[in-house]
């Protein structure tokens, strides 16, 4: 094809002009300027490292066909960059146009390299149209895998901090929270109790918030919902592991715990709980 | 008409709610109630609801009532075996039922009762 014979030409033997001119662009270009995100000097060095393999890939016949063995290096860079920009928290948006951006100074160098043939620049520009689409979707579709698969992982470890409850004693229950509260994972940690509370018949439930970093308005009444619903069900609950600056904001906020048994630490928790069901420490 | 039993068992009332509650059936068991606590003078209600899988916010309510027209009787009322769905579905709704004795089955609900009917009594023994 004659037509991608023009580009891989214009490529190789105007390389340093695209590259100063594409750099121009990117760094007057808001949506694709890094802003602190990435150094001028790594976003040359891709750019350089992108306008060789584009040039080796675009020696074959069908330079689109991202599947060809030819495009091979072309294809694993792309996902390289598109997998970083993902970790470094850029849009899909911006990691596209810094394909797309590179169609300005491609068609200028087109521009000038076919001279007042118009036929031929309309083909011209339409291959390296075809050509720069392909590879900027690809980068795209990249990206999205990259996020899923950071968004996957986080589900998988919010699943294994998820709280599990242990049983103390007979009758008595504990459930170590660690980590934020959140509606959701609220909503999983008092079923898991409340199940655990008629497969056993236990009537005391410990909740202990030692690694709760925060509690706001939100988290104590999550909180206080939990509390609520193991009393409907007929168990009680402690609640320990509250530490001074926790105490000083829940007071600060006007959150009302009267009627919830707190204790500072799981052993008084315990202590309390062992008392009720009716056990005695004896030395 | 479907109704929900209540049964006596000494100075207790017994009920067990085995089906899934409607509204009429719900004001025909508050009326019944009531009519039994007057009836047999009874001092306390053991109201089981382990079979119950859905409540709706005027169940809710009506469990709420019949422990205070209870109260106003002079019987103490217990809710035993309430399911974890049902104690959260309740507690989304913003029914805590304040006031409410509860318990975890049957067995610990009748201890409770017992309990409250025994301390009642040395209260009166202490007045007189």
């Amino acid at each position: 094809m004659a037509s991608s014979g023009m580009i891989a030409t214009v490529l190789k033997q105007r390389a340093g002009e695209l590259n100063a001119q594409w750099l121009k662009d990117l760094s007057t270009s808001n949506a694709v300027s890094a802003q602190g995100r990435i150094t001028p000097d790594e976003l040359e060095q891709q750019s350089r490292q992108f306008l060789q393999l584009l040039s080796a890939a675009a020696q074959v016949r069908n330079p689109a066909d991202l599947k060809s063995p030819e495009a091979r290096p072309l294809r694993e860079f792309l996902e390289g960059l598109s997998r970083s920009r993902a970790q470094q928290g850029f849009s899909s948006g911006e990691t596209a146009s810094f394909i797309f951006s590179f169609k300005r100074p491609l068609f200028d160098a087109l521009r000038t390299e076919s001279g007042k043939d118009a036929a031929l620049l309309a083909d011209e520009v339409w291959a390296a149209t075809e050509l720069l689409d392909t590879l900027g979707l690809h980068t795209v579709s990249t990206f999205q895998k990259a996020r899923e698969e950071l968004i996957n992982r986080q589900q998988q470890e919010m699943l294994e901090l998820s709280t599990p409850v242990v049983k103390l004693w007979d009758g008595i229950l504990a459930l170590p929270m660690i980590g934020t509260l959140d509606s959701a994972r609220t909503q999983i940690v008092m079923e898991s109790l409340l199940q655990k509370i008629v497969d056993t018949g236990s009537e005391i439930a410990i909740i202990d918030i030692t690694g709760v970093p925060t509690v706001d308005t939100l988290v104590a009444q999550h909180l206080l919902k939990t509390v609520t619903a193991l009393r409907l069900m007929g168990a009680e609950c402690i609640i320990s592991g509250i530490r001074p600056q926790i105490a000083q904001t829940i007071v600060h906020l006007g959150v009302d715990l009267q009627g919830v048994t707190t204790k500072a630490n799981l052993a008084d928790a315990l202590a309390l709980a062992l008392k009720r069901s009716g056990y005695k420490i004896t030395h | 008409m479907e109704r929900i039993p209540v049964l006596r068992m000494g100075n207790f009332l017994l009920v067990t709610i085995q089906v899934d509650m409607h509204d009429q059936l719900a004001l025909q068991l508050q009326d019944d109630l009531t009519n039994a606590i007057e009836r047999n003078g009874a001092k306390g209600v053991l109201i089981d609801i382990s079979a119950l899988e859905m409540v709706d916010s005027f169940i809710g309510r009506m469990l709420s009532d019949i422990s205070a027209m209870g109260r106003i009787l002079d019987c103490a009322t217990v809710l035993v075996g309430m399911q974890p769905a049902v104690a959260i579905t309740l507690v989304e709704l913003g029914l805590s039922l304040p006031g409410i004795a509860t318990a975890l089955n049957v067995e610990r609900g009748m201890s409770l009762l017992r309990g409250k009917l025994s301390n009642l009594d040395d209260h009166d023994a202490n007045e007189r």
